[in-house]
């Protein structure tokens, strides 16, 4: 190995001097220096001798530490689960929507809340004036939740819901929804995002208090290890944090330590590691930078199998194994040329792919500018069947090992992600790291970096600061009726007269009990929607009992 | 501006979504541009963003927005802004915000609105050129 790697310096040597240089000095390149997002430094070319010569840090797919992949055959299998992210308007419209992508040869759903129901607010309450149905459904009750999956059956449909500070009282409806159907809960698969700790940092709809949120995320974990065994119960996003301006290192990092603090809270209220460990899921952002993201993902699988083996000492391989969902990076898409976001979205998608994701959410051309058309949407699902169907890069395992810069970039990131989290541990952790602001300062010295890159073009976004044209041409919008607002207050009339008032107060009270001590606050909350109490009353409960946590404003 | 004064701006959230990347990049853009800018943090209601507004006594109000409420919210603002008094403050919009509701969004007295892509010295030299 030495020997040819001597071999393989020396015949580099000797083509840099005899070819690279006359060719240099004929026509330099480009730049003077190449970097990836996250200011990795790109070398002109990579050999054998750059990547680590120890093939057990790569492996085999299906096995420790699973930077080839979770599953021995991969695509090869089955394909990743197609889910593409929906909800607006009224549960009835946003259900037909569903069945229109199920149709359409979607596999599984993705269920987008409005503002106000991830917020804890009825649609009737004064905040969400102008905010119901607009960045997806609004379900204010059991009823709704029954109206929203009416026609589709649980138990074949996996199903997705992006829903975190609310993610209990969510969770509850849809297993009440189960009762109901007479479903065994163990039927039930699919995913409730959960992730608190970086709606803090990233996305914004937090309502507690980070320590009882900990704690209602750890209820979760409880309750699903105890009925439902096939669904995820939480996952940790890194997209958001992505999106709000991270960089590809920042996303594994960040995500990666939150994950560790999720995983610590557990087993410090008393949860075995591998009874909730398989359970956990992850999200993470398909940005641009085509080698890059594929190694982020590679690197994030095989940074997390190390944690949870060395860290948290688990013992069952499938609490090694980092899950995920990806998204195509919507701050990625520009609100110039709009078709152009067609051909991004199909390079993040392969990205992904490459990159070994287990489910894929593909943007539509239109979201820089609203909710995207059922065409457009169409347009991002076919996108995923190309790839899937024609392209021929599901037909081995991890295609791009063994490339020398993949490679060698997967390395890179999983060691600088791995000095980030060591960062945060020293800072105590990733809740003490967010207390002090200090993550949300990294994620937007990079948002602003970035911005200034664009703006010195020192960053080509096509069709923003070059190759522009004048735009006259507007693309079809699609808008959320005001009135949905006014039909969803009056079903909440309806319901609140129709209900039974004192079931409602006695298992708000129960829940309000629960809640000021230590009982798992789950069952209590799959009886307050079988006794028909709304979201907002649910919410107004926890306020009292936990508290609002209140922004620490940092520019 | 009179010499030696710095141009005060607000920088608001108005609704309830979480979309904060923006507002942070332009304030520190307008904050690197030598202005003094003030941030609310997210979740504002419109009379929460009135009252910093004269608080703060601020020349400019930049509200952001990406949650679609802004055909709601923006009337209210500009409402409690005139009703305290404030006609004079400049204010400016930025966030998902349809063409199609610029010229109403433009009748109500917002002056500019930013859509994504606008490098921030756009909004930079705009508001040197307009706040009296």
């Amino acid at each position: 190995m030495a020997e040819e790697r001597a071999s393989i310096e020396r015949s580099k040597e000797k083509w840099q001097n005899e070819t690279l240089e006359p060719a240099l000095r004929r026509a330099p390149e480009r730049q003077e220096r190449f970097e990836t997002s996250s200011g990795i430094p790109v070398e002109r070319l990579y050999t054998p001798a750059d990547v680590a010569t120890d093939y057990t840090g790569l492996g085999f797919p299906g096995i420790y530490p699973f930077t080839r992949g979770i599953q021995p055959t991969m695509y090869r299998g089955r394909l990743w689960t197609m889910r593409q992210y929906a909800g607006y308007a009224s549960a009835q419209e946003s259900n037909r929507r569903y069945r229109y992508l199920l149709e359409q040869g979607q596999t599984g759903l993705s269920v987008a809340f409005d503002l106000p129901t991830q917020l804890g607010f009825d649609s009737d309450h004064p905040l969400a004036e102008g905010e119901v149905g607009k960045v997806g459904v609004a379900i204010c009750s059991l009823e709704d939740m029954e109206t929203l999956m009416e026609g589709i059956p649980l138990d074949k449909v996996s199903v997705s819901m992006t829903i975190n500070a609310t993610a209990p009282v969510l969770l509850a409806m849809y297993e009440a929804l189960a009762r109901k159907r007479g479903l065994p809960l163990a039927a039930l698969s699919g995913t409730i995002q959960n992730d608190i700790l970086k709606e803090y940092v990233a996305r914004g709809t937090y309502i507690f208090p980070p320590k009882p949120s900990l704690r209602l995320v750890t209820d979760v974990f409880r309750h699903a290890s105890e009925h439902l065994p096939n669904w995820n119960i939480i996952s940790i996003s890194g997209y958001h944090i992505r999106e709000a301006g991270a960089n590809a290192v920042q996303e594994v990092a960040f995500t990666l330590a939150d994950a560790i603090a999720y995983v610590q809270a557990a087993v410090d209220a008393g949860l075995p590691v591998d009874s909730f460990a398989p359970r956990l899921s992850f999200f993470f952002s398909a940005h641009n930078n085509l080698f890059e993201e594929v190694a982020k993902f590679r690197a994030a699988r095989r940074l997390w199998a190390r944690i949870m083996r060395e860290r948290f000492k688990a013992q069952d391989p499938r609490s090694w194994m980092l899950r995920f969902h990806t998204q195509t990076a919507g701050s990625t898409l520009t609100a110039q040329q709009p078709d152009n976001n067609v051909v991004r979205v199909a390079l993040q998608a392969l990205a992904a792919v490459l990159g070994g994701t287990q489910s894929l959410h593909t943007n539509s051309r239109d979201e820089a500018l609203s909710l995207p058309t059922e065409e457009s949407v169409q347009l991002a699902l076919r996108t995923q069947q190309i790839i899937a169907h024609e392209s021929g890069v599901t037909d081995t395992v991890d295609p791009l090992a063994g490339s020398y810069f993949v490679e060698k970039l997967t390395d890179e990131i999983e060691a600088r992600a791995g000095e980030y989290i060591a960062k945060i541990d020293s800072l105590g952790g990733a809740l003490a790291a967010i207390q002090v602001g200090y993550v949300q300062k990294e994620i937007q010295d990079s948002a602003y970096i970035a911005q200034k890159a664009v703006e010195d073009k020192k960053r080509i976004v096509v069709g923003v600061n070059a190759f522009t044209v004048l735009e006259s041409q507007k693309p079809q919008l699609l808008r959320v009726e005001p009135a949905i607002r006014e039909e969803q207050m009056g079903r909440l009339r309806a319901l609140r007269q129709r209900r039974d008032g004192p079931a409602v107060s006695e298992s708000l009270a129960r829940l309000r009990q629960a809640a000021s001590g230590n009982d798992n606050v789950m069952s209590h909350l799959v009886a307050c929607v079988e006794a028909h109490a709304t979201l907002g009353e649910i919410c107004d409960v926890l306020r009292q009992v936990f508290g609002e946590h209140k922004e620490a404003v940092v520019i | 501006m009179p010499d030696g004064k710095k141009i005060r701006v607000l920088i608001a959230k108005p609704g309830l979504d979480g979309h904060d990347r923006g507002a942070k990049v332009v304030a520190r853009a307008l904050r690197d541009a030598g202005m003094e800018v003030i941030y609310t943090g997210l979740r504002q209601t419109p009379e929460m963003i009135a009252e910093a507004a004269l608080q703060e006594d601020v020349d400019v109000v930049g509200l952001s927005i990406l949650s679609g409420a802004h055909m709601t919210l923006f009337p209210r603002i500009m409402k409690l802004l005139k009703d305290k008094g404030m006609e004079g403050i400049l204010v400016f919009a930025g966030g998902i915000i349809p063409d199609e509701d610029v010229p109403a969004l433009k009748e109500m007295g917002i002056r500019a609105i930013y859509g994504p892509g606008t490098p921030t010295g756009d909004i930079v030299d705009f508001l040197r050129q307009n706040v009296q």
